[in-house]
């Protein structure tokens, strides 16, 4: 089966509204989030988010283009322009047949849904835009990238809530090594922060309600912890067959290793807290990738800062770890990027390939008080310079749902 | 504003392009590179804007600024 590596990256994070900038931010251990300005949330209880701010989508596309878009295309479409030009991949020379988009999406338009169904209640069905529909299924991303990138390939959106964009990248990984794509645009995206996704994740108690120091809300592995932020944000790869990549000569960044997807078969939102389903999903992909599990040295953790994920995925990484588990650096992007939900994967495996590429990992911060249950190396104090060679990156999602990728330090 | 630039401001908005494109005779479809969901749309916003009803059959023989305008003026 042919070898698929990295040979492209781009990222909107709310720390940075482009790949170089994200990455600069989240090596400095700079906070995205900030009071909740997207809609006036005075009556919620939560009112901070780690919002994309400045993002002008006429930047990436034309006026008319953007009014057709929900935000989470529009984030996805501007991401995938900068991701063709970061790769260098020309759509005269390469067949856009064999390039293909899987494009994760964990809620899809739901800003569009809600302004709608105002509207469907205060003037009829006769005032539901013809737009609604195509403005607010999950696909769009992935269908509005094929237009604006001429990609033919295979096209679709997964949808595994908050590990949405790790599986696009998991079976993206798996179209090219099948044969069906030679190359693959794949990662997540998604902007939900809206009065329905704030309030029902409230009424599940899912979020931080610290809206007195939003920079210190999201908390990764600290005692304190007491819930999620939400944010917004696309994060994208391309991944190409290595054969692909030598012949046009493109810079390569990680190889990937192999992937794993499982499921804890345990309950809708909580997750199994002997760590199993997580388990086996990252045991999977260091099987697929024929290593053992000495040899993954870094691992970007879900680490959602929630109680139940932090403590379940530190008692799943010691299981499949075991001492070796103390000897690894995790870090948690989301405590500076917050969770950005179906483009959480996407984000943090081109985090992840950046730490490889540049020997570098960022920090988790607002690590203050460590939790007894989860006692391993966070990479707590500062982002450190260190040569990796094999990286995992974890998302797990409601309905108990698992993935995990291993990425490797290219080398022919 | 009088009708005729409300209707031209409408076009505007909705197909997103610039004023000076949008003369009486421009055709939405060859003119103004609108396809038929924006057709639908543009039709919508302006029974909302001038609170008149144009049927499916009526709204298939609006194809130009000019003829939204008159048909809004006689059904106002």
């Amino acid at each position: 089966m042919p070898r698929v590596v990295v040979t492209g990256l781009s990222a909107i994070t709310p720390i940075g509204g482009d790949l170089e900038t994200s990455w600069q931010s989240l090596l400095s251990g700079k906070s995205g989030v900030d009071k909740l300005m997207r809609f006036d949330c005075s009556e919620y209880a939560t009112r901070i988010a780690a919002e994309v701010r400045d993002f002008d989508a006429s930047s990436y596309m034309t006026v008319k283009e953007a009014r057709r878009m929900d935000r989470f295309c529009q984030l996805a479409v501007a991401s995938a322009k900068m991701l063709m030009q970061h790769s260098g991949l020309d759509k005269d020379v390469m067949d856009m047949a064999q390039c293909g988009a899987i494009i994760g999406c964990g809620l899809g338009g739901l800003e569009t849904i809600e302004e709608f169904h105002s509207k469907l209640l205060k003037s009829g069905p006769r005032r539901v835009s013809p737009f609604y529909i195509p403005l607010l299924i999950a696909n769009m991303a992935a269908g509005q990238i094929s237009i604006a990138t001429g990609a033919k390939g295979p096209n679709l959106a997964t949808t595994s809530a908050c590990a949405s964009g790790l599986h696009g990248i998991g079976y993206a990984y798996s179209d090219i090594m099948l044969g069906r794509a030679k190359a693959m645009i794949c990662g997540g995206a998604e902007s939900t922060i809206t009065p329905m996704a704030v309030s029902g994740f409230n009424a599940m108690k899912a979020l931080s309600t610290s809206n007195e120091v939003p920079e210190k809300a999201s908390r990764p592995f600290d005692l304190d912890r007491n819930g999620f932020v939400i944010g917004e944000g696309s994060g994208l790869l391309l991944l190409e067959s290595l054969d692909n990549a030598l012949e046009r000569q493109a810079t390569i960044y990680a190889e990937v290793a192999g992937f794993g997807a499982s499921a804890d078969a345990y309950h809708m939102t909580a997750p199994d807290d002997s760590g199993e389903g997580m388990a086996l999903a990252m045991r999977q992909a260091i099987r697929e990738a024929g290593v053992s599990p000495e040899q993954v040295d870094h691992i970007n953790a879900h680490g959602t800062s929630t109680k139940l994920n932090d403590a379940s995925e530190t008692k799943a990484i010691k299981e499949v770890f075991g001492r070796h588990a103390h000897d690894m650096i995790l870090t948690a992007n989301k405590s500076m990027i917050g969770h950005t939900l179906g483009a959480a994967g996407g984000i943090e495996s081109v985090f992840s390939v950046l730490s490889l590429y540049h020997s570098k990992i960022p920090g988790t911060i607002n690590l203050d008080t460590p939790d007894p249950e989860c006692d391993l190396d966070y990479c707590a104090h500062g982002s450190v310079s260190r040569n990796i060679r094999y990286a995992l990156c974890n998302s797990f999602g409601f309905g108990g749902t698992n993935a995990a990728i291993l990425f490797k330090k290219f080398d022919e | 504003m009088s009708l005729e630039q409300k209707v031209k401001e409408i076009v505007v908005e909705q197909l997103g392009i610039s004023a000076d494109e949008v003369k009486n005779e421009s055709k939405f479809v060859e003119d103004l590179g609108a396809d038929s969901l924006d057709l639908t749309e543009l039709i919508m916003a302006m029974e909302e804007e001038f609170d008149v009803e144009i049927d499916d059959e009526k709204a298939q023989e609006i194809l130009t600024v000019q003829a939204a305008i008159d048909f809004i003026k006689a059904n106002q």
